[in-house]
Formats: structure tokens, sequence, C-alpha cells
């Protein structure tokens, strides 16, 4: 129980994770299939942006001059290298989820569906 | 341009040249050959640049934005990324010849569209050899991936379907190979590769290296479609236009296959990989042995020559996957100079398909009776491939055949031995079956009549190219074992 | 004299596989084409024969093509036993072609390139395999035979040539990638290196017997072209090519490269001192006498003489292997010597097969009634074909059966002795009663007979291998002596 209250924040990327992940492979529609990557990707994102947090820290912008006269205590700010990381891996997610809406997209004009089932029965035809 | 930096631009000339192939080639897809070939040209002849810088002055790298390593991203050439740098441009070049004539028929108009993924690809396959950071290997397989489903769902009929699968599947492996990596981030604090093998020793191998180690792997294994989570591959590259599957087929799962050489020996040390968990190794040997015979097993119930040779790729996968985890030197040689000669092979196999499927519409069995008589050239090519697929020498496939299974012996893994003897055997019949029906079936209508309706010249000749290539590398393979494979390998294995 | 380097070898192999280009290319000129076939064959006759004299010397030729693998080029090297196949292979080549010519024309084949193009291919294949330095160079001159000789018997292309084709490779090559050539990796693991060592490159590298029985095995069914019984099969099969193929390639070349790579590998891989040693031999001479008998047997219910003559094959090849696994001085030489002895013999009988169907269109035994008297002069050859096969003097073949028996006398393997005097006889009972049908039985009623000789093209060579077979009864010193050298027995 412990271990859960300490941790909580990597408990529900967990439960975020595995809910996309059973989104992506169980679900029959395709758009939810897309939507539980989106799932699973943020659940990735949150768990660096949680690796660089630190307790009672401030935000990574710091004064030039007083920087360069006293140098940076690393322990007061929050590590900004996750945070950039991150929003490169938004920007991948956001064209794969592009991409993928566009391939729909067409799936939906040849098929006219995008239940898995239904498409699948009409290519049986 | 320099020694430091010549390999930047190796990859920065199909990146470039893939915006002015949108901006440009709308007009005419002579603009578009034109850009295409000199950029991949260059890219050619600069790789062979950077082969020779590395002989020279060994390992060279370049720090992206002068941020220095390990924060910066740093983009690493070494023997081992040299030799897959002139594999992808070679290949691509090549390809692209051949691809040209093939786009310009199955896509009227959408050339300009096709090269600018195509070009981002590539560019993408040679980030992934280049870089020295995990995380912006995450984005180069991001960039290959995304430009790989466009190029897909570009083709007819179910082929948006299949594209659409391998983004799920896709997007899972990536995903899982960024969960890897976060669990490694945690661990260690950096991205930079080298860095964090200088780090991981000194923190032991727990359980979250364990599970970093493993969801890599497992991300690497969905992208490079190794058995059985192959399922995307099939439909993906047989769907896809033929000149999609031209320059995926034979690279994609290749460059895939050495990533994982990379992570594993230049992240992870081969202590760790196969002493600490020596179950871990034999396993993999084991589900390596299982997919090849499997994917044999499929290919053969295939009737159309696109989906055959799909089912070989995954089972070629199978090969260097085990290869690698043989554990011992001779095992790694071998998978390593099997990613040189497979994706020669595979694109030589690709390249015929494409002249084929230009001049019949499709490669169905039914269709290729008399072939042999209307394009004699490009099915002497084929049979070259395909002698090299099935590991006759002195053709290319053998020596690495040989290397593979000497490996398997070495390591007493005669489950793998056997099943590499078993796959062989199964090309052979694919691939004879192929021959007699396009050789010694008569067709019943033409008596014998048939004219010689050869597939253009610019298909033909990259193909015969690539043919007599296979042979020259069979017969050179000595030196090219000893003088680059060997030091491409992991120092100390 | 030494070892001296020469690309002669290379060119003694090659120049048959570059007249295939020439061959192809004068598709619409027959006459050019044949021209072309002749030529290759008589420059090759011409190179073997020069180089000849040096390895009798006790010299020879090595040419390295490339280094492929550490420890094992792909390379060339001409010493006796390597001679001893070439000069067979070569010489007989030329007199094929001849009949070839007769042969294809006289039944206005179709697809005659594509044929002679593959024969001067399988041609080169054989002389690699009889020059090959070491077992991967041979290996893949094995391979290369293989494959060369698959258009030639789907040569017709009908659904039973292609049936046979299939067969064909599914022995041959099934048997080579899966056995051979594991086994040549594990040699090369044990050894380090692939070459070809008088006594064996196994000898001292402290192999199990277990490993070795298992090496013997692997390479005796690994060589399957050599039809050790159960994997015979394919040579029954491939006699629907036409009959100068099944005359020159599964009388000789083919057949003759797989007993070649399997003596090979017995004297210079594993090593007749180590197999000795071992008590290994009785495995090869287990299987050999079995393959013999009962392929002797079922030659006698064979109507189609071609059939009985492949089964012939296969019981005679037995022959050579089984001299082999004796271990025996006498019996290794007599086992390379029936190599030549059958060749001759073999080859006569199916250039006769061949030349009864094309002057009188009989194919099997039972019509064959009189045939004798309209074509005194083949069957006269087939006559002194089959006594040499049988092995009574004066032809060449009693010369390697008795020395074949004095090996079994000299192993004291008497069981082995009464397998050759019984097989011998089933050889007399399976040939005599043609020969007999042909002269003294009178024709079947009622048929007009406007039968004659075959053409001149294919009874001279029929005459010039009938009579080979009765002169190497006295002149046989030469192959004697690169027998016995190849052995290391001081010839």
């Amino acid at each position: 129980m412990e271990l859960i209250v300490a941790k909580y924040n990597y408990w529900i990327y967990v439960v975020l994770m595995m809910v996309g992940f059973y989104a992506m492979i169980g679900k029959r529609n395709l758009v939810k299939k897309l939507i539980g990557m989106n799932i699973f990707q943020t659940a990735i994102i949150l768990l660096f942006i949680s690796a660089g947090v630190k307790h009672g820290s401030k935000i990574p912008i710091v004064d030039k001059y007083e920087a360069l006269e006293k140098g940076v205590d690393v322990a007061s700010i929050v590590n900004p290298l996750p945070h950039v990381l991150m929003l490169t891996a938004i920007v991948v997610g956001i064209a794969v989820t592009g991409v993928a809406l566009a391939i729909l997209l067409r799936i939906y004009r040849e098929y006219g569906t995008l239940e898995e089932d239904e498409i699948l029965e009409k290519l049986g035809k | 341009m320099s020694v430091s930096n010549l390999h930047m631009y190796v990859m920065s000339a199909p990146l470039l040249t893939a915006f002015f192939v949108n901006l440009f080639g709308r007009k005419s897809p002579a603009v578009v050959a034109v850009l295409t070939l000199g950029s991949l040209a260059f890219s050619s002849l600069a790789s062979l640049a950077v082969m020779g810088n590395v002989m020279v002055h060994g390992r060279i790298s370049y720090v992206a934005g002068n941020w220095a390593a390990p924060y910066g991203i740093e983009l690493v050439v070494d023997h081992l990324s040299a030799v897959m740098l002139i594999l992808i441009s070679v290949v691509a070049l090549l390809a692209s010849v051949s691809a040209l004539k093939s786009v310009g028929q199955e896509l009227p108009g959408r050339e300009y569209q096709f090269f600018a993924l195509y070009l981002i690809l590539i560019a993408g396959l040679m980030g992934l050899v280049l870089t020295g950071d995990a995380f912006n290997l995450y984005v180069m397989l991001e960039i290959t991936s995304i430009t790989s489903y466009g190029l897909i769902a570009m083709g007819k009929g179910r082929a948006p379907l299949a594209s659409f699968n391998y983004v799920i599947m896709g997007s899972v492996g990536a995903c899982f190979y960024l969960l890897g990596v976060a669990y490694l981030y945690l661990m260690t604090g950096t991205l930079n590769m080298a860095d964090m093998a200088q780090i991981l020793p000194t923190i032991g191998g727990g359980a979250a290296v364990a599970t970093a180690l493993g969801f890599i792997l497992v991300g690497l294994w969905v992208k490079m479609a190794f058995f059985p989570l192959h399922g995307w591959l099939p439909n993906a590259y047989s769907l896809a236009p033929t000149g999609a599957g031209l320059i995926a087929a034979p690279l994609v799962t290749k460059v895939t296959v050495y990533l994982m050489v990379r992570l594993m020996f230049w992240v992870f040390s081969s202590d760790y990989l196969f002493f600490t968990h020596p179950m871990v190794q034999s396993g993999i040997v084991w589900a390596a042995t299982a997919g090849i015979i499997c994917a044999s097993a499929l290919a053969l119930a295939q009737r159309d020559l696109k989906r055959m040779l799909t089912y070989i790729i995954v089972a070629e996968v199978g090969y260097m996957v085990g290869g690698v985890w043989l554990a011992n030197k001779t095992g790694l040689t071998g998978a390593v100079l099997h990613i040189v000669n497979d994706a020669l092979m595979t694109l030589c196999l690709f390249l015929a398909v494409a002249a084929i499927v230009y001049k019949l519409g499709s490669g169905e069995f039914d269709k290729l009776q008399g072939i042999y008589r209307k394009m004699p050239i490009t099915m002497a090519a084929f049979t070259v491939g395909a002698f090299s697929m099935i590991g006759v020498p002195p053709t290319a496939g053998f020596f690495s055949k040989w290397y593979l299974i000497l490996g398997g012996i070495e390591a007493g893994h005669w489950e793998y031995v056997i099943a590499l003897l078993f796959s062989s055997l199964v090309n052979a019949v694919l691939f004879f079956r192929i021959i007699e029906i396009g050789y010694f079936y008569k067709d019943e209508h033409d008596h014998g009549h048939e004219q010689r309706d050869e597939a253009p010249v610019l298909m033909q000749a990259p193909l015969v190219v690539c043919a007599v290539a296979l042979i020259v590398i069979g017969l050179g393979s000595g030196p090219l074992v000893e003088s680059i494979i060997k030091l491409a390998l992991p120092a100390g294995f | 004299m030494s070892v001296q380097s020469s690309i002669w070898p290379l060119v003694a192999v090659l120049v048959s596989l570059l007249a295939a280009i020439p061959i192809m290319l004068s598709d619409r000129t027959p006459n050019l084409r044949e021209s072309w076939t002749l030529l290759a064959a008589l420059v090759k006759v011409g190179i073997v024969l020069t180089l000849l004299p040096a390895v009798l010397a006790g010299g020879g030729w090595e040419f390295t093509i490339a280094e492929v693998i550490p420890g094992v080029p792909l390379q060339l090297r001409v010493d006796a036993m390597g001679m001893f196949f070439a000069l067979i292979a070569s010489i007989l080549w030329f007199f094929t072609s001849l009949y070839s010519i007769g042969y294809m024309r006289s039944l206005n084949e179709h697809a005659q390139t594509r044929y002679f193009a593959s024969f001067a291919v399988a041609i080169s294949a054989t002389l690699g395999v009889a020059f090959a330095g070491n077992l991967l160079t041979m290996y893949l001159f094995y391979e290369m035979l293989s494959l060369s000789t698959y258009p030639l018997v789907t040569h017709e292309q009908n659904a039973e040539a292609r049936k046979s084709g299939r067969k064909y490779l599914t022995y041959i090559l099934g048997t080579s990638i899966g056995l051979a050539l594991p086994a040549m990796l594990i040699v090369y693991n044990l050894a380090g290196n692939l070459d070809f060592t008088v006594g064996g490159v196994l000898a001292g590298s402290g192999v199990t017997p277990q490993t070795l029985a298992l090496l013997v095995v692997l390479f005796l069914f690994g060589f399957a072209k050599a039809g050790i019984m159960p994997f015979h099969g394919w040579l029954p099969a491939a006699m629907v090519a036409p009959t100068p193929v099944s005359s020159f390639l599964h009388g000789v070349a083919v057949v003759k490269a797989g007993v070649f790579s399997i003596l090979r590998v017995i004297f210079h891989i594993l090593g007749p001192e180590t197999l000795q040693a071992a008590d290994l031999g009785a495995i090869i001479t287990t299987l050999a006498s079995v393959t013999l008998l009962v392929a002797s047997l079922v030659a006698l219910t064979q109507d189609n003489l071609k059939r009985r003559l492949a089964y012939s094959t296969i019981g005679q090849l037995s022959y050579m292997v089984l001299g082999a696994g004796m271990l025996t001085a006498a019996g290794m030489t007599g086992g390379m010597l029936h190599i030549a002895m059958h060749a001759f013999g073999k080859i006569t009988l199916f250039f006769c097969a061949g030349a009864i169907y094309v002057a009188a269109g009989k194919k099997y035994i039972s019509q064959m009634d009189g045939l004798g008297r309209q074509m005194p002069i083949t069957f006269v050859a087939f006559f002194l074909g089959s006594l040499s096969i049988i092995g009574l003097p004066p032809l060449g073949g009693f010369i390697s059966k008795w020395t074949l028996l004095v090996g079994a006398v000299e192993g004291e393997q008497l069981i082995l002795v009464l397998v050759l005097l019984g097989s011998s006889l089933l050889n007399a009972a399976y040939f005599l009663p043609i020969v007999y049908r042909a002269f003294i039985n009178p024709p079947p009623e009622g048929t007009v007979n406007g039968i004659k000789e075959a053409p001149i093209y294919c009874l001279g060579p029929i005459c010039v291998t009938a009579a080979a077979s009765l002169a190497l009864f006295f002149f046989n010193g030469v192959f004697l002596q690169l027998a016995q050298q190849a052995l290391g027995l001081g010839g």
C-alpha cells in the first residue's frame, strides 16, 4: 500500500498504458485503436516528465547574469531535458496520428465503414 | 565538408532533396528523376568516402549544433555504420532507378509525392545508422515508419488497410522501444549511447535494466517483423506500390536488425546479455529457429511472387536474430554479413519482381508461364538472386549462411543449424517451382513462339548490376569479412 | 616435381563454360553451334592431356581463384585422383558430343541450343569437381553440376519430364544441402580447413568415433549422385532425358562425380587410416553391398532398356564405394579403377540403347527380338559393353573387378567376396538375355523391316568406346598409376 501511495504517479501511468494497449489490440473499431495508441503514447510521455521532477524545485528558467555569477544550483530546478525530449515525442505522435487519420479516411471512402469486422466481411465477399 | 562531418552530408542530401522534389517535381517526372538520382548518387559516393575516412581515422563523431555529448546529439560513424551507410545508399540508388519506371506506371502524375516520401525514408534509415543518441534513434525510427506508412498506403485496394495495421503494430513497437529508453534514462540519467555503455556496468544488472532491455528488444522485434511479431509485414509489403516494396523490403528490416546489434553490443555488454541470463539467450535462439521454420512453411503456401518473398524476408530475419544471439563471434560475423547479403539478394529479387509486374501486371504464379522466353535477362538475374537465397555457391548468400551455420555448430545450437538447412531446402522448392513454371511449361496457346518482351532498360540495368554484385561479393567475401566485417564487430567480443 | 601454380586448370574447367555463350548466340545456325561444342571438347581434351605428364611424374598444378573463407580458398588443384577423373570425363565428352549431334538431329529434337549449352556447363562442372583443391570448391562445382543438368532432365517439358526433374532436384539438392553441407561444416569446425590431403585432413584431429560415424553417413548419403540406396530413386527417373544425357551424364559424369566425391572424402578428408582405427569401413561396405545386390535384382525386372541400364548403374556405382570402404590397398585401387572401366562400358551400352531408339524406335527389351540381325555392329558393341560390366576377360571390367576381389581377400572379408561374385552373376543374368534375344530369337512375325544401323555420328562413337573397353584390358597403366598415386601407394 505504501508503495502504491508513494509512487502513485507511476501507477497511474501503468494503468493508462494498459488501457491504451488494450484499446490498440482488443478494440475492433479502427478509430478506437488509434485513440488507444494516443493514450499509450501519452502514458510514456508522462513517465518521462516524471523523471525530471524534484521535490520543491522551480521551473528551469534562470537569470542569465545571476547564473553566470553564482552558477546554478541543480537541486533547485526541474531537469529540463525530459520536457524538451517529450516535445519532440509529442510532435512525432501527432505526425503518426495525422498519417493514420489520413489512411482511415481512405479506408472509409473505400469500404464505407471503420469497423474491422464489417470491412473483413466486405473483403470476404 | 570535412572528415568529421561528411557523414552528415550523406544523410542530409536525400533529406533536403525531398523538399525540392516536392516543390519542383510537380512540373515533370524528369525533374523528380534527376533530383532523386542525383542526391542518391552523391550519397553513395560520399558514403564510400566516409568508409575510407573511417578506415584511416577510426570512429568519427559529429556533434549536432555544437552541443557537446552526452547532452547534445551525436552523429557517429564507425566501421559498422559505414558499411550500413554504403549499403543503404547503394541499394536506394539501384532501387530508385527501377522505381522511377514502376511508379510512373502505377501512380502516374504522383511521382513527386512518392519520391518526396521515398527520400525522407532513406534519410531516416541513414539517420538510424548514424545516430549515437537513444532518443534521437526513436525519432529516426518514427521518421522511417511514418514515411513507410504513407508509401504503403499509396497502393491500390487493400493497401490502406494493410498500412493502418502497420501503423498500429509499428506504434506498439516504437512505444515499447521508447518505454525501454525511459527506463534506461531513469537508471543512467543519460541518453547518449556511449555514455550509457559507460554507466550501465557500474549500476549492475538490476530488474530495471532487464526490463529496459526487454522492452527495447520487443519493440525492435515488432519493427523488424521477427516471428511471431511479423503479422503486419506480408500484407504491407505485398500490397504496397511496387516501388515502395523495392526500398522497404531490402532495407527496413535489415536496418532494424542493425539497430538490435548496435544497442545490444554498444549499450549493453555481451557479458550482461549472454551470461547474466543464459536461458534468455538460448530461448531467443529457439524463437529464431521457430520463426525460420514457420515463416518458410508459410512461404510455401503462397501463390503470388511478392507475397512469397515477404515470407522469405520474415524467415531471413530469423536467420539474423538467431545468428546474433548465438553468442559467438562466428555467428555475429554471419549475421552482419547476412545483413549486407540479404539486403542485396532481396533487392535483386524485388527488382526482378518489379520488372515482371511492370510487364504482366502482377506476380501470380499462373501468369508466369513462358516468362523465361519473354524476359530472359530479367529471369536470368532473378535466378541468380534465387540461388543466392537458396545458398548455392559462389553467390553471396552461401557465405553468410556458412558463417551462421558454423556459428550454430560452435555454439551447439543444432536446432538452429537444422532450421537453416530446412529453410534453404524450402527456398529451393519455392524458387524451382517458379523456374519450372516459367521455363518448362509449354504455353498451350502460343506453340512456343512467344515474343521477346523485356522490361525497359532502366529496370533491367539495376537488376543486372545487383545480380553481378551478388556473385562478386560472394567471391570476394573472404577479403570483405577479413578487412571490413571483422573490424565492424564489437571490440573484445 | 612439386605443385606449380598455373592458370591452365582454370582454363580447362572454364573452356566449355565459356563455350556455352557462343553456343547460345548461334541459335539459328546449328552447324556453327555444333562446331563450338566440338572445338571446346577438343581444346578441353588437349589441355587435360598436356597436364597429364607432370601429374604422372608426381607433380601437379594449382590455381587459387579467391580466398573466400579463412583457410578455405576457392582453389583448383590437379592431382593424380583429379586427373584420373578428368581424363575419363573429357575424352568421353568429345565422343558424346559427336553422338549427340547424330542423335538430336535424327530425332529432330526441340530446344537443341539449350541442350548443348547446358551440356557445356555440365561438363565444366564435372571437370571442376575433378580438379577441386578442397571440399568447398568441390561442393561448389557439385551444385553447379546438379543445377546445369536439371534442364537436361526436364528437356521434354511434358508432365512426366517435369515430375522427373522435380524428383531429380529433390534428391540431389536435398541431400547435398541437407546432409553434405552440414557435414562439410562439421569437418571445418574440427580441422580448420578443408584441403584434400593424402591420409585425410581429419587425421590426428582427435575426432570421436561417434562424430566420424555421423560424418561417414552424412557424406555417403549427402553425395546422392552416387545412388547409394535409399537415395537412388532419381536415377531411373532421370532416364526421361534424351539418351546422350543418360549415357554421358547419368552413365559417367554426374554419377561418377558422386562416387568421386565420396572417394575423395574417404581418401583425403576422413582418411582411410582414421576410418580403419574407428572400424567404420563396415558401415560403408554394408550400405554398398545392399545397394549393389538390390539394384541388380531390380534391374532383372525392368523391361525398359534405359531403366535396366540405370539400375545396373546404381549397382555398379556401389562397387566403387564398396572398394573404397574395404580400406585395403587393393580394394581402394579397384574401386577407383572401376570408375574408368565402368565409364567406358556403360557409355557404350547407353549409346547402343540410343542408337536402337534412333534407328528402330524401340525402347523395350521385349520388342528387340531379332534386332541384332539388322543392327549387327550396335549389338556387337552392346555385347562387348555387357561383358566389361559383368567383368569377364578380355575386357577392362575384368581388371577392376579382379582387383576388388583381391582387396576383399586381402581384408579377409569373405562375405564381400561372395557379394562380388554373386553380383557378377546377376549382371550376367540381366545383360546376356538381351544379346541372346537380339541375335538368336527370330524377329516377330509380320513386321516389315526397313531398320538399318544408326547414322554414322552415332555409330562411330559406339565403336570407339566399345573398342576402348577392350583396349583397357591390355593398356590400363595410366589409370592404374594415377589410382595408386592418389592413394599414396608409391606408384
